[in-house]
């Protein structure tokens, strides 16, 4: 590893670094407001919200990130939707990951056992506060490490929108790759700044799935 | 601009070829996942520590960084080191060695969850550790195994994708071709979209058709 190398190329490969943490925190709170959605649509009584929920779903799961990100920023124009790659990225790998997570989070909701809906139910509670009150704060306990798995699939996405030309830290990384011929030094210390982030929000993850814990 | 789709047929045979490529890297890149997967799961289920913790290392980098900067560090760093890989190869080795990983921890978890009374039973019946592993462990574990896996070779399948950065002339590929005579991205990518969409329901419905021939039933 040569110091000189590691001291110019750093300081931008953070500033990507920064970029790729800004992408992650916004995704992950689209990705859950989008598999929230999912999840209240797929379980709703109602068919037609079952049937947009399992279409978004199925299309999504069905069909390669890239190429959802591809139709919103170089497709998009064509249907009216202007948006910046920085955007585009943030609204794509929301809507992507928001799709695994409805089925995470429908999958938790689904666990818990319907005696505890039924003795709920008996006792009165209505079926919001049965949801709100009984099964959510369940389930919740049971999705918070699969939801960790979306979240690390999630971060290791970002790098995909290096292709639409946001400055994260692929694309910073693969622009000095290219300038300094070191392509081997370069693209490892880009590994080893992604390995660190989702050790830190790993961490992160299993202290949550510890806390809420009732043993 | 509004939407033409008219322009997407006179394109078939360049996104047949695509999609044709597309399948055969996701076939060669599912073999090596699968041979992969086992040897780093019996690696570091068996093996001296020696081999086992620098291969638990090594699959420690792969889960923890992007495939698609490891696609670059196989393509563009390699060949600068003396290594020059073909963006097919690079490719399908990324690809490959990824999901070797995903796999062999799927087929850890099989190895580990079948019954501790196999093990004891077959070797107070005289078997050796390896004779145990191959004829008692493995086909039970592989039965365990099939679901998981098919659902990763479906995702290997959509991640191929991917390789289109390096210069794979795949799907993706075959329509930014087809965009860069017609300027029409948007009918293209959904064109491709609906490929990817299409191939996805045939591998589920061959993997649930798969998923019920090996069904463990006790």
């Amino acid at each position: 590893m040569d110091i000189d190398l590691f001291l110019k190329v750093y300081p931008y490969l953070l500033e990507g670094a920064i970029v790729t943490i800004q992408l992650s925190v916004a995704t992950i709170f689209l990705s859950l407001i989008c598999g929230s959605l999912g999840a209240y649509a797929k379980l709703s009584s109602q068919k037609y919200l079952r049937t947009i929920g399992n279409v978004y779903v199925s299309v999504i799961r069905g069909t390669p990130a890239l190429l959802q990100l591809f139709i919103l920023y170089f497709g998009g124009p064509q249907i009216g939707i202007q948006l910046t790659a920085f955007e585009a990225g943030i609204i794509g790998l929301g809507l992507n990951t928001g799709a695994y997570m409805t089925e995470t989070i429908r999958g938790a909701i689904i666990s818990i056992s319907r005696g505890q809906t039924e003795a709920a139910r008996t006792l009165g509670l209505s079926i919001n506060q049965t949801m709100i009150k009984v099964i959510l704060p369940q389930a919740v306990r049971l999705m918070i490490r699969p939801l960790g798995v979306n979240i690390n699939a999630l971060i290791k996405d970002t790098a995909l929108v290096s292709t639409i030309s946001v400055v994260e830290l692929t694309y910073i990384a693969q622009r000095f790759a290219a300038s300094t011929y070191e392509p081997v030094q370069v693209f490892v210390l880009a590994g080893c700044t992604y390995m660190i982030l989702i050790l830190f929000v790993g961490t992160l993850i299993k202290y949550l799935d510890k806390k809420v814990q009732i043993n | 601009m509004g939407l033409d789709f008219s322009v997407v047929p006179d394109y078939m045979d360049t996104i047949l070829l695509g999609i044709l490529w597309t399948l055969a890297i996701t076939l060669v890149a599912a073999v090596i996942s699968v041979f992969g997967g086992v040897f780093f799961a019996l690696t570091e289920l068996y093996a001296h520590w020696f081999f086992k913790y620098p291969i638990k290392a090594f699959a420690f980098i792969f889960m923890g960084t992007p495939l698609l900067l490891q696609l670059f560090f196989l393509y563009f760093g390699l060949g600068l080191i003396g290594i020059p890989l073909s963006p097919f190869v690079a490719g399908i080795i990324g690809l490959g060695l990824f999901y070797s990983v995903y796999n062999s921890e799927l087929i850890q978890t099989a190895m580990i969850t079948v019954d501790n009374g196999q093990t004891e039973g077959a070797r107070s019946l005289g078997l050796s550790k390896i004779q145990t592993i191959h004829n008692v462990i493995l086909p039970q574990a592989v039965r365990k195994v099939i679901p998981p896996m098919g659902n990763n070779l479906i995702m290997l399948m959509k991640d191929s994708a991917l390789v289109s950065a390096i210069g794979v002339t795949e799907l993706i590929h075959a329509s930014e071709l087809a965009i860069g005579e017609t300027f029409r991205p948007f009918e293209f990518y959904i064109a491709a979209g609906v490929c990817y969409y299409i191939i996805n329901l045939f591998m589920e419905a061959g993997l649930r058709k798969v998923e019920r021939k090996v069904q463990v039933t006790k």
